[in-house]
């Protein structure tokens, strides 16, 4: 009952917060609570969905532990959350994946990931392998169509699985009714722009805590640093593509809008990694939950192996350790694409049909 | 015991008068040291459960919506405690309310927005963000970045006093008993309202069942301490502020969450299944403080507030499931009332009601005739399954009595001068301020004008 246990404590929580409502000009997860008489399954998975675990209701909580209520709410939705991740899982046997990896067991997948490509190389293409590096051709040591077929057909996959359970959690939020939720044009947009300046991790003109009464922008910044560098390492990828199309081909200047792209999201993923790895050791344990814990720390660090990978890549191009960093770096890249609906990948998605459906039922 | 280990100013209680008091007083450069009973994690006493207070404004603030003039300020508090007010210090709250909001942000404290929220009440009163334990948060951080020193765990048990001066405290700690010494001090420990033994002087055994919806560590040992050496009371030992909560609250602490808001929309009985007082005489937030006292009044201090479905979704949810059962015989087993009585008292209570139009938001014309006691307003037939039984308790918030003060917050003696150096605050002399009743938060502008009165007076008195 992984799924079932949290939502019920969840439940439990959820209705002492609506008999209070001390806590209602914090953040949209109180407004949208107070919305509702009852909390059931779809309900907490919507709430939970919609925290940020910015933590300020913990520290504000008259009724927080060692209180006998023990009502620990950044916590509480922490969990329900990841098992909400589980919920939506597509294929479902996969979703024990959201609790069982690790950090470590990420990385081994990396090097497995690593390993299966130098076996496919040593087997195809040895000759890349033993001979000289010339003019930082990636494509001699990984021919360019496989590479398309590999990343191509792992892509399809993890969108497939993304798209189901985007789909799912959608009709999931649906069934959690709200008093009357509107469909209106501005909803995407307005929901799209508290999710890009994640407005609820600093309302009520403040940041978010760390500890009591500590209050930081660095959550905010470093998830900043964070999301903006994979969209730019994503764009990266997209411009390459579309110049290979258009036949320029790789390498690249470290001018071209490629690398440009790709060094300044590999930069902006080191520093918002490293930052939030250590803020994860620095703050407060009470203000997560074990299971969210260890699904931040999986997904940070396979982002910040794929990142430096691709760093060092970049750096030594025309090294003779170039074919070993290239197989490393797609290595880690795989490894953070097969795992990408079966992390913390997935809140970013979650979070935005919350997002979305809250600014529906408001106004 | 060498100079340094005397303070200028020693704040006894650690709730929202006494951290306005040290915060005032450190602003006016003394010592201070803050003395709480309880843990760190109970600090602030029951201001934790406090979520706004009630401020005189001219205008609309940052905080506050409209205008409430000091005279319709003064108006109201007049009006709960019947004209007994000691008018001059009454007056001195009111005109003293304007400025806390602001003086408050500069210590950490921060406010909702006026725009939303409770809205009937962002006129009268400014909204803490995240309520009073937030706020506590606030003051203390500012109090150690000022380097207040604050102990927990530290409750003052005597007072050492020669010629109506005070010369030292006595201190429980968890290490044993301490002597601290100060130049003045600051007694702003509340009231009385978690020591049943007290309450059992005016109450009798039916104390031993009141729920005590804040800190347990109120017991007033401080104000003991004060009127057995002397200090002039003021207040009704007698009166207490108590009001309906479910039965099955926590003991302490249980807070805002314990309340029931269905009292007016049913019935009300007592543990003979009998009714006893008119649910619908006004509306509940001008009579749920009566409550407390009526329960108190009934056999084992219990009564079942009975509702159907009809009106389930016209009161605030509670934190406690309703006991719920198809019928009124088996909502009478669920909640161990007499079945045969229940069944008689909801006959006697349907046949009496007379139709009207129900309306929660007005004093409606349903009410019941030739029924006694009446149900004078919302009187609807129970007759729609599923019924909801809820347990009501009194819930105890806080005890009136306590020390006379002058503006200056000097504690009064009983007979002849007022105590030299000894200044009081918040609920431990709110009965100087507020005799009988409530307005929704007056105790933390009482405290928090007061406390600033008191830090200002302690430290000018440590400076001479």
């Amino acid at each position: 009952m992984r799924i079932a246990e949290p939502k019920a404590e969840a439940a439990r929580v959820l209705a002492v917060c609506n008999a209070c409502r001390y806590c209602e000009q914090y953040c949209p997860a109180f407004q949208a609570l107070e919305q509702r008489a009852t909390f059931a399954s779809a309900d907490v998975n919507y709430l939970a969905n919609l925290c940020h675990g910015c933590g300020e209701c913990l520290y504000a909580c008259q009724y927080a532990p060692p209180h006998e209520f023990a009502i620990d709410v950044p916590r509480t939705l922490a969990a329900a959350r990841v098992a909400s991740y589980e919920q939506y899982a597509w294929p479902a046997q996969l979703a024990a994946a959201f609790r069982s990896m690790g950090s470590g067991a990420a990385l081994l997948l990396a090097l497995g990931m690593t390993a299966l490509l130098a076996g496919g190389t040593l087997a195809l293409n040895a000759a890349a392998l033993r001979g000289p590096v010339t003019g930082a051709d990636f494509y001699a040591v990984v021919p360019h169509a496989v590479l398309a077929a590999l990343f191509g057909g792992v892509g399809l996959l993890v969108v497939l699985a993304l798209g189901t359970g985007v789909a799912r959690c959608r009709r999931d939020f649906a069934a959690a009714a709200p008093p009357a939720a509107h469909r209106r044009a501005g909803s995407i947009a307005a929901a799209l722009h508290d999710a890009f300046t994640l407005r609820h991790l600093h309302v009520a003109g403040a940041d978010c805590v760390t500890a009591l009464e500590v209050r930081t922008p660095w959550r905010r910044w470093l998830h900043h640093a964070t999301a903006y560098g994979f969209v730019l390492c994503f764009a990266a990828t997209c411009v390459a593509t579309l110049y290979h199309a258009l036949g320029y081909p790789a390498p690249y200047a470290y001018t071209s809008g490629p690398v440009v792209l790709g060094t300044l999201g590999g930069a902006g993923l080191v520093i918002g990694t490293t930052g939030l790895l250590w803020l994860r050791r620095v703050r407060d344990p009470a203000l997560t939950a074990p299971d969210q814990q260890r699904l931040d720390g999986t997904f940070t660090v396979l982002l910040l192996a794929t990142a430096v990978t691709g760093l060092l890549l970049l750096a030594l191009r025309s090294h003779a350790a170039m074919p070993a960093l290239l197989l490393l770096h797609l290595g880690c890249v795989l490894a953070l694409f097969v795992t990408l609906p079966y992390g913390k990948f997935v809140h970013g998605l979650y979070r935005l049909a919350a997002l979305v459906k809250y600014r529906r039922e408001q106004e | 015991m060498s100079a340094s280990d005397v303070y200028d100013v020693a704040v006894i209680g650690g709730g929202n008068a006494g951290l306005a008091a040290a915060l005032t007083a450190r602003e006016q450069g003394a010592r201070v040291l803050v003395l709480d009973a309880a843990p760190r994690h109970l600090r602030g006493g029951n201001s934790r459960h406090t979520r706004n207070l009630r401020c005189a404004h001219a205008a609309p603030t940052d905080v506050l919506t409209g205008s409430y003039s000091e005279d319709e300020l003064l108006a109201d508090l007049t009006r709960v405690n019947d004209g007994e007010t000691d008018a001059a210090l009454a007056r001195l709250v009111v005109e003293r309310s304007a400025e806390c909001p602001a003086w408050m942000q500069r210590y950490g404290a921060r406010f909702q927005r006026s725009l939303r929220g409770t809205l009937q009440l962002s006129r009268t009163n400014a909204f803490f963000l995240g309520g009073g334990t937030a706020l506590m948060n606030g003051y203390y951080a500012a109090a150690e970045r000022l380097r207040i020193e604050v102990r927990y765990d530290a409750e003052v048990t005597a007072l050492a006093l020669r010629d109506g001066t005070c010369e030292a405290l006595s201190v429980r700690t968890r290490g044993g008993t301490q002597q601290i010494r100060a130049r003045a001090f600051v007694a702003a420990a509340g009231g009385f309202e978690a020591n049943l033994d007290w309450l059992r002087e005016a109450w009798g055994d039916a104390a031993r069942n009141f729920i005590v919806r804040g800190t347990p560590h109120n017991t007033g040992t401080l104000l003991r301490a004060l009127l057995d050496a002397g200090a002039a009371p003021i207040g009704d030992a007698a009166e207490c502020h108590a009001v309906a909560v479910d039965g099955r609250a926590p003991k302490f602490d249980g807070g805002i969450v314990t309340r029931l808001d269905s009292v007016p929309l049913g019935i009300v009985v007592n543990a003979a299944a009998e009714r006893f007082h008119d649910e619908g005489e006004d509306f509940w937030p001008k009579r749920y403080a009566i409550w407390g006292k009526l329960i108190a009044r009934e056999a084992g201090q219990i009564a079942y507030s009975i509702v159907d479905a009809k009106v389930r979704d016209r009161f605030m949810p509670s934190v406690f499931a309703p006991v719920e059962a198809g019928s009124i015989r088996e909502l009478a087993a669920r909640l161990a009332l007499p079945a045969d009585a229940l069944e008689a008292t909801v006959q006697r209570f349907n046949a009496a009601v007379r139709a009207g139009t129900f309306d929660p938001s007005v004093l409606d014309d349903c009410s019941t005739q030739g029924l006694a006691p009446a149900k004078t307003h919302w009187a609807q037939t129970l007759d729609t399954p599923p019924y909801w039984g809820y347990p009501l308790a009194p819930g105890i918030t806080f005890t009136y009595l306590g020390v006379r003060v002058d503006a200056d917050a000097r504690v009064q003696r009983a007979g002849g001068a007022p105590f030299e150096n000894l200044y009081a605050a918040g609920e431990i002399m709110a009965g100087n301020v507020l005799r009988h009743g409530y307005i929704a938060g007056i105790g933390m502008t009482i405290g928090t004008v007061f406390g600033r009165i008191a830090g200002r007076s302690a430290a000018q008195h440590a400076d001479r």
